[in-house]
């Protein structure tokens, strides 16, 4: 029984939720590049061996092998660091995948910052930017592990391909069980009128600590929780834009192409507000504690809190 | 020029009647892809005139297929990993009933069925989408796969280029396929030797291409690519080796059938003009329709 604050690594949850999964569906198949026990697909491999595929360090192949499944009434989910799956196989899923639509989910494991001190090369931070841009593919990056289970039960029920981004670090449970992910919804965790905060994954549980310490500075901010970044709740964000005018968006990715840019875009189009980007701008990241990474690059709880009360000044 | 190879032991099982009509075939492909290309104004050309034979001999001897049921379950899939040939796979698709002659006009036309690189949601009888070198053999591992998960019985074929070769997704795939032994898994290399800027020799050499599948764990055959007696022999030889992935290594001539395109780099995206139209056709010989 999970609670509320428990900590659990959304990875963990993630393979735990396959194995659920693999149970009730019996064309759910897991591929593997050799990256299972610490993606945590190999908790599905222990559970149904039969269906687990390892395809030793080959993501292309993986992708491309998903595909063929895919077009034989399978459900494949592939799973590999998220830099390997947005960056190395980026073509494989653009033709090989998402051109012809096919059934194949893709986890992007190890999401930004936190890849247990592996540093640049091991850290995406653009993959939601990739995954977005490309045609048909929905893009969900849950915030902790009851919303992971959500989204891996909600990305079985759609025909086609989806991006599910997933951290390897704990995270603090933020959602009661009786929660429920809807494609394309946002959630309202709080309300506020001086500033609208817009969080994705992980960084909304930081972003939650922000709203309490900026409520002990006498400021109201709305939390805006975005799992799903495609299709993006357009409506939450207008109404944020229109009700309160003063947006902040937190994520750990990139603000090129990512919540940020995506929320700008909307914005920009439907209802113009003012706008602040909290994420990494333009660079790679290093190894460290993942802590440590996140404030050295202003991506952390006190750059939310310094971006809220400066927007709530204006 | 057609390289000298390891010749395979044939005993000659099509009749006289059937090479005549696959061969009759062949070169109405040809002329198809000839007159699409020119009527499009774009399209592969020189890589489309490599593939004919193999594809009559697939599509109109060696596989289990029904154009009325292009989504049949348990037909026989074909994958054209070279997806810029696309054009011959529609002439043959055509000829074998799938859609009418009509539509290869839509060929490379907005809001036609027939795109430049072959889209399996638009174009009935293509089974995989294709059109980005070295992706087609994954896909197709990944169908044998099913099929065994499924039950079903069919062979996957997979047509790639040479030049494709120097993909590294490709080794990727032969080495999977090979270690696990992926049976009624059938790749066909079109050893046409010449790929985009020059000769796949000189642009980065695949030899030993033999050796290579075979350090894969492949087992390799090898024919001339436009002998349709010896490709269907070939065919049946690699369908029946049910123990390990097959390539056929099949030897061709890029542009084959038209003397000024055979052999030429310069024709591996060319349209031909009227005049070079009218010249090609009279090459071929008379057309049927």
């Amino acid at each position: 029984m999970v609670k509320v604050g428990d900590m659990i690594a959304p990875r963990k949850a993630f393979g735990e939720a396959l194995v659920e999964l693999g149970k009730v569906n019996p064309d759910v198949l897991v591929l593997d590049a050799d990256v299972g026990t610490s993606t945590q697909s190999s908790i599905f491999r222990e559970a149904f061996p039969d269906r687990f595929y390892q395809v030793g360090i080959a993501e292309q192949n993986m992708i491309g092998i998903a595909a063929g499944l895919a077009t034989m009434g399978f459900i494949p989910f592939v799973s590999t660091f998220a830099v390997f799956a947005a960056r190395r196989a980026a073509d494989q899923v653009a033709i090989s995948v998402a051109y012809p639509n096919l059934n194949v989910k893709i986890n992007g494991s190890y999401g930004g910052v936190p890849t247990g001190k592996a540093g640049a090369t091991h850290q995406a931070f653009e993959d939601i930017a990739i995954m977005r841009a490309i045609p048909n593919i929905k893009v969900f990056v849950p915030a902790d592990a009851v919303e992971t289970r959500q989204v891996v039960f909600a990305a079985a029920e759609i025909d086609g391909p989806v991006y599910i981004r997933t951290v390897r670090c704990e995270v603090p449970v933020i959602f009661d069980e009786g929660y429920k992910f809807t494609v394309g919804r946002a959630v309202q965790l709080t309300e506020g009128r001086d500033v609208a905060l817009i969080s994705t994954g992980m960084m909304t549980y930081k972003a939650l600590d922000a709203v309490k310490a900026l409520k002990e500075k006498g400021i109201s901010a709305r939390l805006i929780h975005m799992p799903s970044i495609k299709p993006i709740d357009e409506d939450a964000i207008v109404a944020a834009a229109s009700e309160i005018g003063k947006i902040v968006t937190i994520e750990n990715h990139s603000i090129i192409g990512g919540l940020g840019g995506a929320v700008a875009e909307v914005l920009a189009e439907r209802s113009p507000a003012k706008i602040r980007r909290i994420g990494f701008r333009d660079h790679f990241g290093e190894s460290g504690d993942d802590e440590k990474v996140f404030s050295k690059y202003g991506v952390n709880t006190e750059h939310i809190i310094a971006a809220a009360v400066e927007m709530a000044a204006l | 020029m057609i390289p000298h190879y390891g010749k395979v032991c044939l005993a000659l099982h099509l009749s006289e009647q059937k090479v005549e009509e696959l061969n009759r075939i062949a070169n109405e492909i040809r002329r198809l892809v000839l007159v699409t290309v020119h009527k499009a104004g774009a399209g592969h050309t020189g890589g489309a005139l490599s593939i004919p034979e193999l594809l009559s001999v697939l599509y109109f001897d060696a596989m289990k297929i029904d154009p009325s049921r292009p989504d049949w379950l348990e037909r026989d899939r074909f994958i054209l990993s070279k997806g810029h040939a696309s054009v011959a796979l529609y002439a043959a698709l055509c000829l074998r009933g799938y859609f009418g002659r009509e539509c290869m006009c839509e060929f490379d036309r907005i809001d036609g069925r027939l795109q430049g690189h072959p889209d399996m949601l638009k174009t009935p009888g293509v089974d995989m989408s294709t059109g980005s070198l070295g992706q087609g053999l994954s896909a197709g591992i990944g169908m044998a796969i099913g099929r065994d998960r499924r039950g079903l019985d069919f062979t996957v074929y997979v047509l790639l280029g040479d030049g494709e070769l120097q993909e590294g997704q490709v080794w990727e795939a032969a080495m999977y396929a090979g270690v696990h032994r992926i049976r009624k898994l059938i790749a066909i290399v079109d050893y046409n030797q010449l790929q985009l800027t020059g000769w796949t020799k000189d642009t980065l050499d695949i030899e030993p291409l033999a050796d290579k599948w075979r350090a894969f764990g492949w087992d390799v055959l090898e024919c001339d690519g436009h002998n349709v007696a010896e490709i269907s022999e070939t065919v049946e030889k690699a369908k029946a080796i049910e123990s390990r992935p097959v390539v056929i290594i099949a030897h061709t001539l890029k542009g084959k059938g038209v003397s000024f395109i055979a052999g030429s780099v310069s024709w591996h995206a060319k349209a031909p003009t009227t005049e070079e139209l009218e010249k090609a056709i009279e090459e071929l010989g008379e057309c049927e329709w």
